[in-house]
Formats: C-alpha cells, sequence, structure tokens
C-alpha cells in the first residue's frame, strides 16, 4: 500500500498540537536522560558567536523552525570558527523556511557520525497505541523509505497498560537490523524516548537521525516533539514553550479568548459552534460560490462574552466584506448568542453585512432577541443553505 | 428496537451537582429517559430533583441498578470517572466531556478494552438519543421523532444539522449516536453501524465524519464486507485548509491522506453514497427510502 502514503497530515480545530523546536525537544529528553550533544540557542548573531566560543568547534549552526526540510533550505550549516558561526547566524536568523520566519538557532557542538538511524513514537489514533518506529535508514526522508522500502522500518505497537518493555527494545533493533554492538544502547534509548513519550504526554517524538559515533555512542542528533494541548495544564514548564511568534496576529488573539480560529484567504466571515458544522459551513459556502476568510468554532456553550470576542476577531480580518452565523444549538443556547451578537454591535459596530441562522436550543426567543434588536445590516435565514447563498451574494454586492 | 440506549436504560449521571450536568441530566428525565442516579463525591445522600446522589459509582449501581452512566465531569477528572463506572460494573459508558488529555483516554479505553465487559462512547460526543425512549447528552431532542434512519457521527453540531435535514424531508431516527472527534474513541464508526446493520428498527444508515484520520476508510471497508442495508455518508473539510506538519511519523502511519477527498472516494469505491451537503444527505435519502411520510 506504499502509493497510499502522503505527505499531509491534517490538523484541525479540535486537534490542536503543539510542536517544540528542535533544542525544546532535545531539553525536554535530557530531563529524561536521552544524551544530546551539548548546545545553546541564540536570538543573535553576537549570542550565536558567544555560544558557540563556549560549546567549542567545529559546531553546527541550526535554525529553529517547526517544519522540515531545514536542512534543504540552507538553514543548518557547519562552522570551524567564529567568523564562520557569526556568517551563518546571519543569514540564517531572519530567514524564511517554509513560511516561518526563523528568530532562533541552536549552536551544537559537531558530531563525529559512523551510522545514522531513525526512530519514533506516535499516538496511533488508528490502533488505539502508541507505535514504535526505527529504521537504519536515519538522516534522510523517511517518508521517501516508507514509499520505497517500507520494511526497512521496523514497528511495534505498544500495549498502554503494559508499557515499554526490554523485550520490545530487542526486537525492533533486531528486525531494524541495527549494528549488533549497539542492539542494547539503540533499545535502552527507545525505552527512555518512551519514558519521555508517556511522561510528557506527547503524541510524537521523532529522532532523525539517531547517531551512533565512531566511539559506538548511541545519541540523539534531532528533536521532533509533539505535545498534547488538552495536558498542558499539568506540564506548566512544557505550556510556556508555546512559540506564539509563529501565530497569525488573529489566530493569537483567538486562541487568548479560548476560540479556535484559523485563517483563510477569502473574503467571507464565518461563526459556528462545534468543529464539524464550522466545517461543513466553509463547505457550503465555497459551493455557493464565495471564498472563507476564516475557520471559527465558538465552541460548545457559547456564552454572550465569547460571541462578542468571536466577532471582534472577525472583523479584525480587513478582508472581510461579510459575515456568516451559522449555529445548530445543543449545549450552545440560540438565545445567548443572540445577546452575544446584539452586545457586540454595541461595542465593535460593524460596517459589513451579517447572516444569522440559528436552530436548536432555544431558537425561537434568539430570533425574537434577534429581530427586536433591529440591528443594522444583519440578516436572518433559516436554512444552512439560503444563508450560504445569501452571504455570498452581500459579500459580491459592491 | 434501537441500539445503546431506549427503554432498558437505567442512567447514572457523574457530575450531577455540576451546573451543565444537572441542567442536561434534568432535559434527559424530561424526555423519559430512566435517570437512576448521580455520582459526585463528597455529596452523597443529596439529592437533585428527587434524583440520589452518591459518592461512589459503586454504591450508585448497588443501590439504583444503574446499567449505564453519562461522563459530565472536568476534563482532568473524566478518565478516572470513566475507570469508575467501569470498575462498578457499568455496561455503557457516554463520555460527554470535552478536553480530555489524550494519553488518559488512551489508559481509559486500553483497560475497557481489555476488560471487554463495557462500551465507551465518546469522548468529547454528544450523546446517545433513541427518539421516543431515551436521550442520554446534550442532543437537542425536539428536533427528532422516531423512524427508520440510524445516524452516526463523529461531530456534534454538524449531527443535528444532518438530523434536522432528515427530519424536514420526513424522515425520523431509529437511533442517533454521536461517537465524538477525539483521539481515542471508545466506539468507532464501525462498531455502530454494526449495530445498526442488526438492528430491525434500522432500514437506512447515515453517517457522517469529517477530515483527519481514517475511521472513514475503515468503515467503507467495513460496510462492503458486512453491510446489507443502504448506507450514505456525509464528510466535513472539503475546503479545510492542511494543516502545518512537523513531524514524519505520522504521515507514514496512516495509509490515508485523511482529506475529505480522499475519504468520499474510499467510500464511494465501496458503494457508499456522499452527500456533499447537509441538504443533499437528506435527497440521497429520498431518493433511497422513497418520500417518508
Amino acid at each position: 500500500m506504499a502509493a497510499d502514503r502522503t505527505r499531509i497530515r491534517i490538523h484541525y480545530s479540535l486537534d490542536r498540537p503543539m510542536d517544540l523546536l528542535e533544542y525544546q525537544g532535545k531539553q525536554l529528553f535530557a530531563r529524561h536522560g536521552i544524551p544530546i550533544s551539548p548546545g545553546k540557542p541564540a536570538r543573535t548573531v553576537e549570542a550565536a558567536v558567544a555560544a558557540a566560543d563556549e560549546i567549542g568547534y567545529p559546531c553546527v549552526v541550526k535554525a529553529q523552525v517547526q517544519i522540515g526540510g531545514r536542512g534543504k533550505a540552507g538553514g543548518i550549516k557547519l562552522a570551524d570558527d567564529p567568523g564562520e558561526v557569526r556568517e551563518y547566524a546571519a543569514a540564517i536568523l531572519g530567514m524564511d523556511i517554509g513560511g516561518l520566519t526563523v528568530n532562533e538557532v541552536w549552536i551544537e557542538l559537531a558530531s563525529d557520525i559512523a551510522s545514522e538511524y531513525y526512530a519514533s513514537i506516535v499516538f496511533d489514533r488508528s490502533a488505539k497505541a502508541p507505535l514504535v518506529m526505527l529504521s537504519t535508514k536515519g538522516g534522510m526522508d523517511i517518508e521517501a523509505v516508507a514509499d520505497e522500502d517500507p520494511d526497512a522500518i521496523a514497528r511495534l505497537h505498544v500495549d498502554p497498560l503494559l508499557g515499554f518493555q526490554s523485550f520490545h527494545g530487542r526486537r525492533l533493533a533486531f528486525e531494524a537490523g541495527v549494528d549488533a554492538d549497539v542492539v542494547r544502547p539503540v533499545g535502552a534509548m527507545l525505552a527512555q524516548l518512551y519514558e519521555a513519550f508517556i511522561a510528557e504526554e506527547a503524541t510524537l517524538v521523532e529522532v532523525n537521525p539517531l547517531i551512533v559515533t565512531p566511539e559506538r555512542v548511541v545519541r540523539v542528533l534531532d528533536a521532533k516533539v509533539t505535545l498534547d494541548d488538552n495536558s498542558l495544564f499539568r506540564h506548566p514548564e512544557n505550556a510556556e514553550l508555546r512559540d506564539s511568534s509563529a501565530e497569525d496576529e488573529q489566530e493569537q488573539m483567538a486562541r487568548e479568548r479560548g476560540l479556535t480560529y484559523v485563517k483563510l484567504d477569502g473574503d467571507i466571515g464565518i461563526l459556528g459552534n462545534g468543529a464539524g458544522l464550522v466545517m461543513s459551513t466553509l463547505d457550503v459556502v465555497a459551493l455557493a460560490g464565495g471564498r472563507p476568510a476564516n475557520f471559527l468554532d465558538a465552541g460548545g456553550g457559547s456564552k454572550a462574552e465569547a460571541i462578542t470576542s468571536a466577532v471582534e476577531v472577525i472583523l479584525s480580518d480587513p478582508k472581510v466584506k461579510a459575515v456568516l452565523f451559522n449555529i445548530f444549538g445543543g449545549i450552545t443556547r440560540c438565545d445567548e448568542v443572540a445577546k452575544g451578537l446584539i452586545e457586540a454591535f454595541e461595542v465593535v459596530k460593524p460596517t459589513v453585512p451579517f447572516v444569522v441562522r440559528l436552530d436548536g436550543t432555544n431558537d425561537v426567543e434568539g430570533r425574537r432577541l434577534l429581530a427586536e434588536a433591529k440591528l443594522p445590516n444583519v440578516h436572518a435565514e433559516s436554512t444552512m443553505d439560503g444563508a450560504a447563498k445569501k452571504v455570498v451574494e452581500l459579500a459580491a454586492a459592491p | 428496537m434501537s441500539i445503546l440506549v431506549g427503554t432498558e436504560t437505567r442512567l447514572c449521571v457523574s457530575g450531577i451537582t455540576g451546573r451543565e450536568g444537572t441542567f442536561h441530566t434534568l432535559r434527559n428525565r424530561e424526555y423519559g429517559t430512566s435517570v437512576v442516579s448521580g455520582v459526585t463525591p463528597g455529596k452523597g445522600g443529596q439529592s437533585v430533583e428527587g434524583i440520589p446522589v452518591f459518592d461512589t459509582f459503586h454504591s450508585a449501581v448497588a443501590e439504583t441498578a444503574a446499567n449505564t452512566a453519562m461522563i459530565f465531569v472536568p476534563p482532568v477528572f473524566a478518565a478516572d470517572s470513566i475507570l469508575e463506572a467501569e470498575d462498578a460494573g457499568i455496561e455503557l459508558i457516554i463520555a460527554i466531556t470535552e478536553g480530555i488529555p489524550a494519553h488518559d483516554e488512551l489508559r481509559a479505553y486500553s483497560v475497557i478494552k481489555k476488560n471487554g465487559r463495557a462500551r465507551l462512547i465518546g469522548p468529547n460526543c454528544p450523546g446517545v438519543l433513541s427518539p421516543g425512549k431515551a436521550n442520554v447528552g446534550i442532543i437537542p431532542a425536539a428536533f427528532f421523532k422516531q423512524g427508520n434512519v440510524g445516524l452516526v457521527s463523529r461531530s456534534g453540531t454538524l449531527t443535528y444539522q444532518i438530523g434536522n435535514e432528515l427530519a424536514q424531508s420526513g424522515f425520523g431516527n431509529s437511533t442517533i449516536v454521536g461517537i465524538g472527534g477525539d483521539p481515542v474513541p471508545g466506539t468507532d464508526f464501525i462498531d455502530v453501524i454494526g449495530l445498526f446493520q442488526d438492528d430491525p428498527e434500522t432500514e437506512l444508515i447515515v453517517m457522517c465524519g469529517e477530515i483527519g484520520g481514517d475511521a472513514e476508510e475503515r468503515a467503507a471497508d467495513f460496510i462492503a464486507a458486512h453491510v446489507t442495508k443502504p448506507v450514505l455518508a456525509y464528510i466535513a473539510g472539503f475546503t479545510a485548509p492542511p494543516g502545518k506538519t512537523m513531524g514524519h511519523a505520522g504521515a507514514i502511519v496512516s495509509g490515508s491522506k485523511g482529506t475529505a477527498a480522499a475519504k468520499e472516494a474510499a467510500l464511494e469505491a465501496k458503494g457508499v453514497r456522499v452527500g456533499r451537503t447537509p441538504t443533499q444527505v437528506a435527497e440521497l435519502a429520498v431518493s433511497l427510502l422513497g418520500a417518508a411520510a
């Protein structure tokens, strides 16, 4: 089934993963006794040179962004002296890699490499168990390996109630075909990675490459760690690592207000309750010929103030020419939504038209409140399709 | 007949004394669900509008013969409450709570599966409604009547939307099951579709999926192999933007792209018709079953 494998992994509203930078991942590993190379993060060229002087040469200057393909983009350079660190840090800081700006570099002591392996643990939603993978084809594009030579990746699901056992490590190491003299240390490192995966409540731990040095020491040379957003309340030290600079201004504003917002490139602002209904609303608006400006899930049980905040977030995008509210109340009460919208009109005073469709819990009361408020340029629609057509028409009006 | 909840249901609500817990418990009772007890540690001996509250699930089961649990406690306590209900011998656990840590869900799921005594629906789901019989959860029951369409969905509000479109075309429901959109759903499309296949009241099965994961693709294979009743599907998220991704392990695990288009293709390849809008799903239902009453 190699042809079915793909490079796309979809994140959507309810699935808000927190990706760590490489060095944050390594620091997290170090807390669990996993061997990493000496290194320091730096945000300026001067700090990078100072870090390199402290760590020693040769060293590697590595761009810190939460995306793959850094090496190909020129974001990873080997430096032999302070002059080269200065040159590379200057080039890499501020660089754009896959749409993300590099604000930080990680300066790390260069490693001698005898072998490069690949190791990962992923929260396998389909199998409902952690999946541990190991391959001797590390240091390269693992998705290409998976496509061309799937047997080169040893895979094993771990019963979460049993946990990772030594035999798991041995089995993976033998199946992957790691050098005989490092079967034991590679297995031990997998056990440590599993411990980190569980203790830090990660959904992904990936090391590519995991190296064996000429002295036969096993060490991680890269770290990709994704943490479960829902567990961060138990891990305040991890919660602090969130990098807001990678977020869009409106996305940040929405998150601070407890809303799920994803900016898109159209001109119709969308608000709904529940991720599925919002996604469906985007689809119906697109089918009606419109282009959504955002995804905004006001969530279950949306209260009036959440609705007011949501209107502020949507309208902070200057491209928005019309707004569609599509609410089907279950735990959300339509009268609360109506109150929130009325309040929002007092605070924000929108200049663009709104189309509002309210159904579900307390919908009659909600519609009555809206009708009585006589808000300017607010159109009530009774069906989702009708509301989509109306908002597309309004957004297209000159 | 209906599936999962019905006239046999004896419901015990964990978190019954919370504001939302009380509100929805009473709505469920008003609908006709037999709500026999509630659990809030430290509030045993109290009552909520005549419903006795116990400190533990074990005492609630012993005293009131509860067979179904609804979990309505905050995320940090939810997995523990699910495990307590399972340990007390509850057969069906419906977890409404949103935002439970993924590793907690995984542990709870694994214990339930290993012991093989209970079924978990959710977490992060709207619950289960068998119109005219019982409602356990937060589905606005007034929009649905008894009928022959079995509806299963990953999304809450989208379930109401599709159900409402079907209702406006004259269809009622045997049972509506929200399985939830969390990383580790206790019950999958496959499980529910299998129950509908065996339920004499259900004549048409409608499944409502969304982007991400491969549950819809697995359902397509299951339907082709095991289901003789007609199945319709809706998938949300055709225009949702793909997220940025950092690691590659996720991509090489799943055999699917996880996109709406990939899901639609997988379903249609197995003969399941997919509506592009909720309204279209209702139109397809009419074309399959004929105009309903």
